[in-house]
């Protein structure tokens, strides 16, 4: 690993050599493997060792960005050549530059994001895992007669991040996915669903047999779906829904979605734009959890950020570039890409109320529980939501038959608002976390 | 500056020092005896990224992605190893990844793999490639549509515009000997524009792009129409109304709203989800699915569109296969893999994201083919529904069947007239009957621009979708207008 951060050196020397004034270098190796079973037998295996450099110049205000997966060094020249090529066609912005040298993470914590021990992970137990995984979804029930596999991914990561500040920092990152995907099938008409675990330590994945029959319950319970009629009704978010819905609440207070103009949150600071009961945070420094990095893609510290506390919008997600822009100070949000900086949530969640799930379910007279959402029907602009949905119907306080084949719409202005109860059954299964919730009123479109 | 006598083979034997002989020995490695099939596959990827807003070009990015993946198949499994440090040290260790799944299987005894029936095309021949043209007349091209889609209409804020270009060189050494590679360009402009009035702002988007020339933008006037395209829709939506929800008759106009096609049978369709028989498709083969003016191909042999191959990500020569024939199912699309276990023909299906991914059975140019009704004679055929002209993306479940696309430009049709916009709504329906409520036919089949790219299982690839004008009598408006 001493040879990363000799080349990382040796290449900002290079840049700054030809005129660039600032620079930064992210360095991301990664060695991952893929186990894929489907009817007890292997499916495929994968295993792969990448390495990946990102670059990025500034020429005073003017900035280009590239990457390689190629190391040897007459391509490391050429990438640098280059990168200060367009870095100087590009035009000038004020606001671009790498942040304050002060402002640099003082010393890396260590947030628990590797797990080193299972490296030693072989071919064999991780087929094992898998296949008790998925068996615990085909012995659950008859009815479930298929499968689209289940499947274990497998990361170890290590990140050196290095800028003309002098700054070198470096941490590692492991994590592991295992999921299950049974089809149940009654009459000739099939459901597919999945369930899955996620975890940075290999101890902490759920146990496979909870994640197979988990996965089995849930295609089960779709079986005999039927349309229902065009209605405006409650709709009741399961915990991944609501963390889907979550996901386009990071996007639309991200600095890049701000300064753009391009987000219904323009201009919303301070202001009402949920219910009483939601307090949304972004915390990057969560010991263990998968969207915790000790410093951002820039060398910033990461930190905890409420974005909205009882139903105010209290703070924007931001990078160094879109704070300077909207004239406030960077949360420590940056992530690296291909294009170069980003703004990133890290770990985004909703704060837990007080009902339990089946309080809020028993609170529905008439509505719907959804548990999937397909499509990308969502304007971040306008606040127009419209998605394909898929769900149990609720009837009297009690889940009744599947329903599919129907949309929910509204707009998001309007169903913040309205998230009128708050669960009490967070659960990190991710980046973004969020109980379950309850919209007072959508408009659910079916026959 | 295009060296004209650059092939594949030449490119990473050059670069790497990796022998054909050698190729042979690491496969032979991989395969050993009980595998069926396998392969070597080298990929170098250049991308660039130019993008504008504010009125200037501030962002540009460049990346270059290499590395080179051993596969090997013994029945229906797959083992497979890549590296992005491309050694024959690398490879071996590759081949020894790829190898650990043959060795598991009992069975041996080869199952024959379908032979390749021609020659590989030469669909997109260019001169230069886009990733080779100077950063300078692409930021120029940029700034020339900022200023097209301002002077548009005043109420025209904001301004976003990218350009994309990638060139790939691709080399795949099959079981059978044969080695064979590809040189890919691909260029997509992207237009995205905010129009306000008062307190109303709305985006409209727009863009194209194919395999081919950069200079290609500059004819035809395409990219200025990108850029008009892209502010029309935004004043449009200034005045677009809440979309209605419930079941109404639908008319898709023609290009881009193909994206029907793709989501409703297009995946259904694919080998491996039929193979498992896990699709809403599986076994159908030979029954009707759609009315019988409708025929659906999917054709990856296209001159210069983004969804074309000279050959498929496994070297077998793309084509043209029929997935619907006059509304009966006729054909699955494939990779190796599932058509050796189906024991059907190869189509030139089997594409990959890059060489960090497994083949997989996708689409490259899926259309419709023209019937022969008047497009102005659809939208006057129906009393009270939907026009539908331009959509963001869609998803299915290929296992129930039920899929999604979301317009982005639609308007009411009332009493056969065409009259107020609508704000975007998605659009739901079930893959295996949708298409047997397509009453009308138009004759006006266009392909899309050029900006379509389909995900499936995280692999992303390009594709293209068309359609003529079509009605569909009844499909869920996911509104919030009662």
């Amino acid at each position: 690993m001493g040879i990363e951060h000799e080349l990382a050196r040796d290449l900002l020397a290079k840049v700054r050599r030809q005129g660039a004034t600032e620079a930064d270098i992210l360095v991301v190796e990664t060695d991952s493997s893929s186990t894929q079973v489907r009817l007890r037998d292997i499916e495929s295996l994968k295993s792969a060792q990448e390495r990946r450099l990102h670059l990025r110049v500034m020429f005073g205000h003017s900035a280009a960005a590239t990457s390689t997966s190629d190391f040897s060094m007459q391509a490391l020249d050429r990438l640098v050549d280059e990168t200060c090529t367009l870095g100087r066609a590009t035009a000038s912005d004020d606001y671009l530059g790498l942040p304050n040298a002060e402002s640099m993470v003082a010393s890396v914590p260590d947030l628990g994001l590797f797990d080193e021990a299972a490296q030693a992970l072989d071919v064999d137990e991780k087929i094992a895992l898998v296949q008790r995984a998925e068996a615990a979804a085909l012995d659950y029930d008859p009815r479930i007669t298929n499968s689209e596999g289940a499947g274990l991914d497998t990361h170890f990561s290590q990140i050196i991040y290095a800028n003309t500040h002098g700054f070198v920092g470096e941490y590692r990152t492991s994590s592991f996915n295992l999921a299950v995907s049974p089809i149940a099938e009654v009459g000739g008409a099939m459901q597919r669903d999945s369930w899955y675990g996620v975890s940075r330590h290999f101890k902490h994945l759920e146990d496979p047999e909870v994640i197979g029959t988990t996965a089995a319950k849930r295609a089960l319970r779709r079986l005999g779906a039927r349309k229902i009629p065009t209605q405006e009704a409650p709709v009741v978010f399961d915990p991944e829904m609501a963390a889907s819905l979550l996901r386009t609440l990071a996007g639309a207070v991200s600095g890049t979605s701000i300064y753009r103009g391009s987000s219904f949150l323009l201009n919303r600071l301070g202001q009402q734009i949920a219910a009483e009961a939601v307090t949304v945070i972004d915390d990057g420094t969560i010991p263990g959890a998968l969207g915790s990095r000790p410093f951002d893609g820039e060398g910033l510290p990461t930190r905890r950020t409420v974005v909205v506390e009882h139903g105010v919008l209290q703070s924007y997600l931001l990078d160094t570039y879109c704070a300077r822009r909207l004239g406030l100070i960077s949360t420590g949000n940056a992530a690296r890409d291909a294009a170069g900086i980003s703004v990133g949530a890290a770990n985004f969640y909703l704060v837990p109320g007080t009902s339990t799930p089946d309080e809020i379910i028993g609170s529905v007279k008439s509505g719907l529980y959804l548990t999937e959402l397909i499509g990308f029907g969502v304007n971040l602009l306008t606040g127009d939501y419209s998605r394909g949905a898929v769900g149990l119907w609720i009837e009297n306080g009690e889940l009744t038959y599947p329903v599919e084949e129907i949309t929910i719409a509204g707009n998001l202005n309007d169903m913040l608002r309205h998230i009128d109860m708050v669960g009490n059954d967070l659960v990190f299964r991710g980046r973004t976390a969020a109980p379950t919730l309850k919209i007072g009123r959508m408009t659910i479109a079916g026959n | 500056m295009t060296d004209t006598s650059l092939t594949p083979q030449r490119f990473f034997s050059e670069k790497f020092g990796i022998a054909k002989e050698s190729l042979g020995r690491i496969l032979g490695g991989a395969l050993g005896k009980a595998a069926d099939d396998g392969d070597i596959y080298f990929e170098y990827l250049v991308g660039e990224s130019i993008s504008l807003e504010d009125g200037v070009v501030k962002k540009a990015s460049k990346s270059i992605s290499q590395g080179a993946g051993v596969r090997a198949m013994a029945e229906s499994r797959t083992g497979y190893g890549y590296s992005d440090d491309i050694t024959i040290e690398n490879l071996a260790l590759a081949a020894r990844t790829a190898h650990a799944i043959a060795s598991e299987t009992n069975k041996s005894g080869a199952l024959a793999v379908g032979q390749a029936a021609q020659t590989p095309h030469d669909l997109y021949p260019v001169h230069t490639f886009p990733t080779d043209v100077p950063a300078e007349a692409k930021i120029d091209l940029l700034l020339q549509i900022d200023r097209i889609a301002r002077a548009y209409d005043p109420r025209i804020t904001k301004v976003f515009a990218s350009l994309g270009s990638t060139q790939k060189i691709v080399l795949v050494a099959t079981a059978e000997g044969l080695v064979v590679g590809d040189i890919l360009p691909l260029v997509r402009l992207s237009v995205s524009c905010i129009a306000e009035d008062g307190s109303n702002r709305q985006t409209g988007s727009h863009g194209g792009g194919g395999r081919y020339e950069f200079t290609t933008l500059l004819a035809d006037n395409r990219f200025e129409h990108f850029a008009r395209e892209a502010a029309r829709q935004a004043i449009v939506n200034l005045d677009a109304v809440e979309a209605p929800a419930g079941y109404f008759d639908v008319v898709l106009g023609p290009g881009w709203p193909g994206v029907l096609l793709h989501e409703a049978i297009g995946h259904g369709l694919e080998g491996d989800f039929n193979r498992k028989k896990v699709s809403a498709f599986s076994g159908r083969i030979g029954e009707r699915v759609a009315a019988p003016t409708v025929t659906v191909v999917d054709d990856g042999t296209l001159p210069g569109r983004r969804g074309s191959l000279n050959v498929d990500d496994e070297g077998t020569p793309t084509g043209r296969t029929v997935l619907i024939e006059n509304g009966i199912l006729r054909g699955y699309l494939q990779d190796r893999l599932n058509a050796r276990l189906m024991g059907l023909p190869l189509t030139g299906n089997g594409r990959r994201e890059s060489y960090a991914h497994i083949p997989m059975p996708r689409m490259t140019n899926t259309f419709m083919l023209a019937g022969e009704s008047d497009p102005e004679d659809i939208i006057r055929s129906v009393k009270h529904g939907l026009y539908a002209v331009n959509f963001g993306g869609g998803q299915v479940d290929i296992t129930n069947g039920k899929f999604v696309f979301s317009a982005s430009e639609a308007y009411l049709i009332e009493d056969g007239k065409v009259t107020r916009p609508v704000k975007g709504a998605t659009l739901i329906g079930n893959g295996p009957d949708v298409l047997t409520r397509v009453s009308m036919v138009g004759n006006d089949l266009q392909l899309d621009e050029g900006v379509g790219t389909c995900g499936k299982d995280g692999q992303s690839v390009p594709v293209g979708v068309g359609l003529p004008t079509i009605r569909v009598d009844g499909m869920t408006v996911g509104g919030t207008q009662r």
